[in-house]
């Protein structure tokens, strides 16, 4: 490690960074703007200048960019020289001659980079009087707002959206002073990750719109760490609440997730936890007054749960908590996943291939720094955003390694970089069924049916390991692919293979588990990510129930019972009609939700459950990383609780005499361990509600927290006490530890002098790196290196289209399939026509047109859209939006009718 | 003893209060007042930092928009029952909307009746700073001026341009 001296005193810092980030990382506080430690350093904007000396006798020294300067031993460079201070000092007002006098009206105000910078140079008086440039404005579209006026030029936003996040609708415009960035004209931001420039951006110019709406600062919001719910990847983010609405989602750094950056339905998504169709008061329906309170709903549960025997309908978007408090009150036997029978056994096959057969699950940062990728049959891009970021952060690192190698440049030197690699790529093979937006990127990208898809990977894993039975009937065109593709991936080192269910295919996954366990077997440390389709899929799965369609069967042979269903709309998992009759049978129906649904509207007993914002609770990712989420604040509706205390509650009704049951969350996953020994060490994703810092809590609002002692003095002008709700170590006031909390417990980053989300740099060990006693979540799997399970040799036959007949595949889109951030009324406007999809050809037999109206037809299940011919298809496959809130469930990976 | 006496022929300090008035200067400060710009619009554009100031935390509101983007305070509430009467707040505010006047006259039976909305706040003048109006000189148009047009702005550039 080399030595080097600020300001005369020696550190022993890291080799091959700059020493911006160095300095940062020392603690030091150093202005800066155009540098991103997930992008690198450009020296754009001047802002982190520092006086470097030749040795000990220079005291002249030159004023050099400290993210620019590379560290070496021996190098000694001044911070505090006057002539370096006034430099930065006079760089912030030149930046500041044309800045708009716009604080007060800036919805970056009070968490703004800009801001903290100039008070951190000094720069506070206005010397320049002649008039400012200004811009005008554009449309971007519903996520995020626009007002060029306060730009600095720093290139930070079209850095992220065109070279890290691959967008191509945003881009500078104009000379000199001049230069504008935004989009050629007025539109919305076609990237899903655009919501990001919120905080990528260091001043005002991009804000987050829906904030707009109900705009707080960030001093006055009360935050909870939590997790993404929006799909498997379970990205970390902070939850910000004001006046008992849920006001803004920002990213919360996890070195091994999400990084940096979240994408637009994490951050937009939020809105349906505001929702007007939020379910508000315990209903017994079919009674004059529907609307109870909580003890008659107690008293005429008590008759349901104790004289009928129990049928339980977990989630797979309900925390771990909720799902097992179920399980707990209808017992083991009774509980059913609330997936079905196809989708259940497809989790379940990946889940043993992790669990048993020794498959390496890999992270979205194992993900970025690997150095090939192949997806089979999953369009990450819908299903698992985060994913396809880091898949292309692996296609661009690998590019950028490779030309490394061959200069002397550091890593972090992005423009130098980029010009070296111009447009080489990393390694990506994007097989799926549907063109995906992926394959931009991709060295060879392929369409196909899911069991030819199969085929490829079985193919591949066979030239892997040639003891493998050959994979007869491979078409000569794929051939070349096949043997393409295993060479890539031979010769990488860290090779990661992705698929997931979407595809409804096990001959899929099963070949993606062959090319893994092939690069084993040659001695590779390959890795496999799984995508699940909700956020706690793998949770669920990993209890190891049966599906609803056993549930069906319960009901069909004892139709006396009470059915609990879980925050779940059970008509998106099977078609309509067995949905109906399957709620049309039980005896009593009780549903706990936090909308109102397809499923609720048929509920006997409904209770309004909480959601994410307004509950603990813990979920397991895709690569199975269990990680809690923490109530941001208590909602003023008190009849709005989280599912497993309403189950709890349940319990003591049926069994008074249980004994202890679990009040708080780390008590709820402490029997979960105990009871099933798959989850175990979960209790490791929180400390207990107890834990305390020198005997203080950990405040949930700033110390900056603003109308303690009004917010509700219109309703009562005497304070009341504080809430508590005891579940976990944090408080709901601002009084307490001040410190830098346990990495779980982050409810901010904040910072003395460090107000905008840039603090993070304080929080972590070395910037960009993991963050202080990081507790990335805890990893259910257990990666045994030296098992490789056995291979798999039942190849499927090449797919034949039946004539007359259509394999009814999903496609599943980023905003409309998700089942709650569809809810999310911004991003409701985003979502794309419902269209059904099939190729040129079939199109021809069928004799139609793009328009045309054709229904899907399987036994009684009939559904018309409007068709869209896409050439991207095979024949015989039709393609149709998948979850989409108006559509039912349609029978997916099934051979479906149409009539035209 | 004697001092005693002398205070007697001493000018008297005591006011007759409520029959005689106390002489108040301008900046006295009392009851707080939200005001208005020269053009009669409201002059608080809902930027917290009054909220932020208060060492009592007795400020509480929320901000909003109307359609051309102007920023106000769709509720402003402050509990006098917890003010000090500082002035923080007013130090605080970029546009004088808050201003604190020579007024302590708020005696009250009921505790609940010192807590102020927006509408017992707001007055109809510009207080003790005329001729202010803060989007006149900010970047942003709300409807007051469009972008380049304030005194302050050069027009908006032309991006097509490549003049200097
Ligand atoms: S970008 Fe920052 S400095 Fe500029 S107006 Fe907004 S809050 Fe103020
Ligand atoms: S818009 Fe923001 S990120 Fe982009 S150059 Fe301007 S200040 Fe930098
Ligand atoms: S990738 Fe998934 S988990 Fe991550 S922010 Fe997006 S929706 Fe949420
Ligand atoms: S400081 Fe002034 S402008 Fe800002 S919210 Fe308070 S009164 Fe309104
Ligand atoms: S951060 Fe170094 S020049 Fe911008």
């Amino acid at each position: 490690m080399p030595t080097i001296f600020i300001d005369n005193l020696p550190y022993e810092v890291k080799e091959g960074k700059n020493l911006l980030e160095t300095c940062l990382s020392l603690g030091f506080d150093l202005p800066y703007f155009c540098w991103h430690p997930a992008m690198g350093s450009v020296g754009a904007c001047r802002q982190c200048a520092v006086k470097i000396f030749k040795d000990e006798n220079d005291s002249t020294g030159r004023i050099m960019m400290s993210c620019m300067e590379a560290v070496k031993e021996g190098l000694r460079l001044s911070i505090a020289d006057p002539t370096a201070r006034a430099f930065r000092k006079q760089n912030i007002e030149w930046l500041m001659t044309n800045h708009p006098h716009d604080c007060p009206v800036c919805d970056e105000g009070g968490s703004c980079h800009l801001q903290d910078m100039t008070v951190m140079t000094g720069h506070d008086y206005r010397r320049y009087t002649f008039k400012k440039r200004t811009h005008v404005n554009q449309y971007l579209g519903p996520l995020l707002n626009h007002e060029m006026n306060r730009c600095i030029q720093c290139y930070r936003c079209v850095r992220f959206y065109r070279e890290y996040a691959g967008g191509t609708d945003l881009n500078v415009f104009g000379a000199h002073h001049h230069v504008y960035f935004g989009r050629e004209k007025d539109g919305v931001l076609e990237s899903p990750f655009s919501g990001n420039l919120a905080e990528v951006c260091p001043t005002g110019v991009f804000t987050d719109k829906t904030l707009k709406q109900h705009y707080t600062r960030k001093w006055d919001l009360t935050s909870a760490p939590s997790i993404c719910q929006h799909c498997s990847m379970g990205c970390n983010i902070i939850a910000g609440e004001r006046y008992g609405k849920l006001r803004c989602i920002v990213n919360r750094y996890n070195s091994d997730v999400n990084g940096y950056f979240i994408c637009d339905k994490g951050r937009y998504g939020y809105e349906f936890v505001n929702s007007v169709s939020r379910i508000a008061e315990p209903l017994i329906r079919n009674q004059p007054v529907e609307a109870v309170n909580e003890t008659a709903l107690m008293r005429h549960l008590e008759g349901l749960v104790t004289q009928f025997p129990l049928v339980g309908i977990g989630s797979p978007r309900a925390s771990m908590e909720s799902n097992f408090a179920l399980m707990e009150l209808v017992g083991k036997e009774n509980f059913f996943q609330g997936t079905n029978d196809d989708q259940a056994y497809l989790e379940r096959r990946m889940v043993e291939m992790l669990q048993q057969d020794g498959l390496p699950g890999v992270s979205l940062k194992a993900i970025e720094n690997a150095d090939a990728v192949l997806i089979l049959g999953e369009d990450i891009w819908n299903t698992a955003p985060m994913m396809a970021l880091a898949v292309r952060q692996s296609v661009m690192k690998t590019a950028a390694d490779q030309a490394v190698q061959q200069s002397s440049l550091a890593n972090w030197h992005d423009a130098a970089i980029k010009e070296l690699v111009q447009d080489k790529k990393g390694f990506l093979a994007n097989i799926t069924v549907a063109d995906a937006p992926l394959n931009k990127l991709a060295t060879i990208s392929a369409q196909d049916c899911p069991d030819n898809i199969a085929r490829l990977g079985f193919a591949i894993a066979q030239v892997l390991h040639p003891v493998l039975p050959p994979v007869s009937g491979i078409p000569e065109n794929d051939l070349q692919k096949i043997q393409l593709i295993a060479t890539a991936l031979q010769k990488a080192e860290r090779p990661v293979i992705i698929t997931g269910s979407s595809s409804c295919s096990e001959t899929v996954i099963k070949a993606a588990y062959n090319i893994v366990q092939s690069l084993r077997a040659t001695g590779k440390d390959a890795g496999i990510s799984f995508v699940f389709p909700e956020c706690n899929s793998m949770g669920l799965a990993l209890m190891n129930v049966p599906s609803l369609e056993n549930a069906l069967e319960r009901i069909r042979t004892n139709s006396d019972c009470t059915v609990i269903v879980l925050e779940n709309d059970i008509f998106r998992h099977i078609v309509p009609e067995k949905a109906d009759m399957f709620l049309s049978r039980c005896k009593h129906l009780v549903v706990m939700d936090s909308l109102h649904n397809r499923t609720t509207e048929k509920a006997h007993v409904l209770i309004p459950s909480a959601t994410f914002a307004e509950a603990d609770g813990t979920l397991v990712n895709n690569e199975g990383r269990a990680q809690h989420y923490y109530q941001v604040y208590m909602p003023f509706n008190p009849h709005i609780k989280e599912s497993w205390k309403w189950l709890d509650k349940i319990k003591k009704l049926k069994t008074p005499s249980a004994g202890r049951s679990a009040l708080h969350p780390d008590e709820c996953l402490a029997e979960l361990e105990s009871v099933l020994p798959q989850f175990e060490n979960i209790t490791g994703v929180m400390p207990s509600h107890q834990f305390r810092i020198n005997g203080q809590s950990i405040p949930r609002e700033p110390h900056r927290y603003s109308g303690r002692t009004a917010m509700r003095a219109h309703i009562a002008v005497s304070e009341a006490k504080p809430l508590q709700d005891g579940d976990s170590p944090l408080t709901y006031t601002m009084e307490g530890y001040p410190g830098i909390p346990p990495e779980s417990l982050t409810p901010f980053f904040w910072s003395p002098g460090w107000n905008s989300g840039q603090a993070v740099n304080k929080y972590q060990q070395e910037t960009g790196g993991a963050l202080r006693n990081e507790n990335p979540g805890v990893m259910l799997f257990k990666h045994n290196k030296d098992h490789i399970g056995k291979f798999i040799t039942d190849y499927p036959d090449p797919f034949t289209p039946i004539p007359g007949k259509y394999l009814l595949l999903p496609q599943h889109q980023l905003f409309g399939s998700e089942e709650m951030s569809a809810y999310s009324e911004t991003l409701s406007e985003l979502i794309p026509d419902m269209v059904i999809a099939l190729s040129g050809n079939d199109a021809k037999t069928l004799g139609v047109t793009d328009g045309a109206m054709i229904a899907i037809e399987k036994n009684e299940f009939s559904y018309p859209l409007p068709l869209k011919i896409r050439n991207d298809l095979k024949s015989g496959i039709v393609l149709v939006p998948a979850g989409y809130q108006a559509m039912p469930y349609f029978p997916w990976g099934s051979w479906v009718k149409l009539r035209v | 003893m004697w001092l005693v006496f002398l205070h007697l022929f001493h000018k008297r300090e005591t006011i007759q209060y409520p029959e005689e008035k106390v002489k108040l200067f301008p900046r006295w400060r009392g009851r707080i007042v939200l005001t208005k710009d020269p053009d009669g619009g409201e002059r608080c554009v809902g930027c917290y930092l009054c909220a932020a100031a208060c060492p009592v935390d007795c400020i509480a509101l929320q901000a909003t928009e109307d359609e051309n983007g102007r920023r106000y305070p769709e509720f402003f509430r402050i509990n006098f029952s917890r003010c000090i009467f500082c002035g923080f707040c007013e130090e605080a505010c970029p546009t004088y909307a808050i201003q604190l006047i020579p007024d302590f006259e708020m005696g009250e039976y009921n505790r609940q009746n010192l807590v102020f909305e927006k509408e017992d706040l707001l007055i109809n003048s510009e207080g003790k700073y005329p001729g202010y109006n803060f989007y006149k000189v900010a970047g942003i148009d709300a409807g007051i001026k469009g972008k380049g047009q304030g005194e302050n702005e050069l027009p908006a550039v032309d991006t097509k341009s490549l003049l200097p």
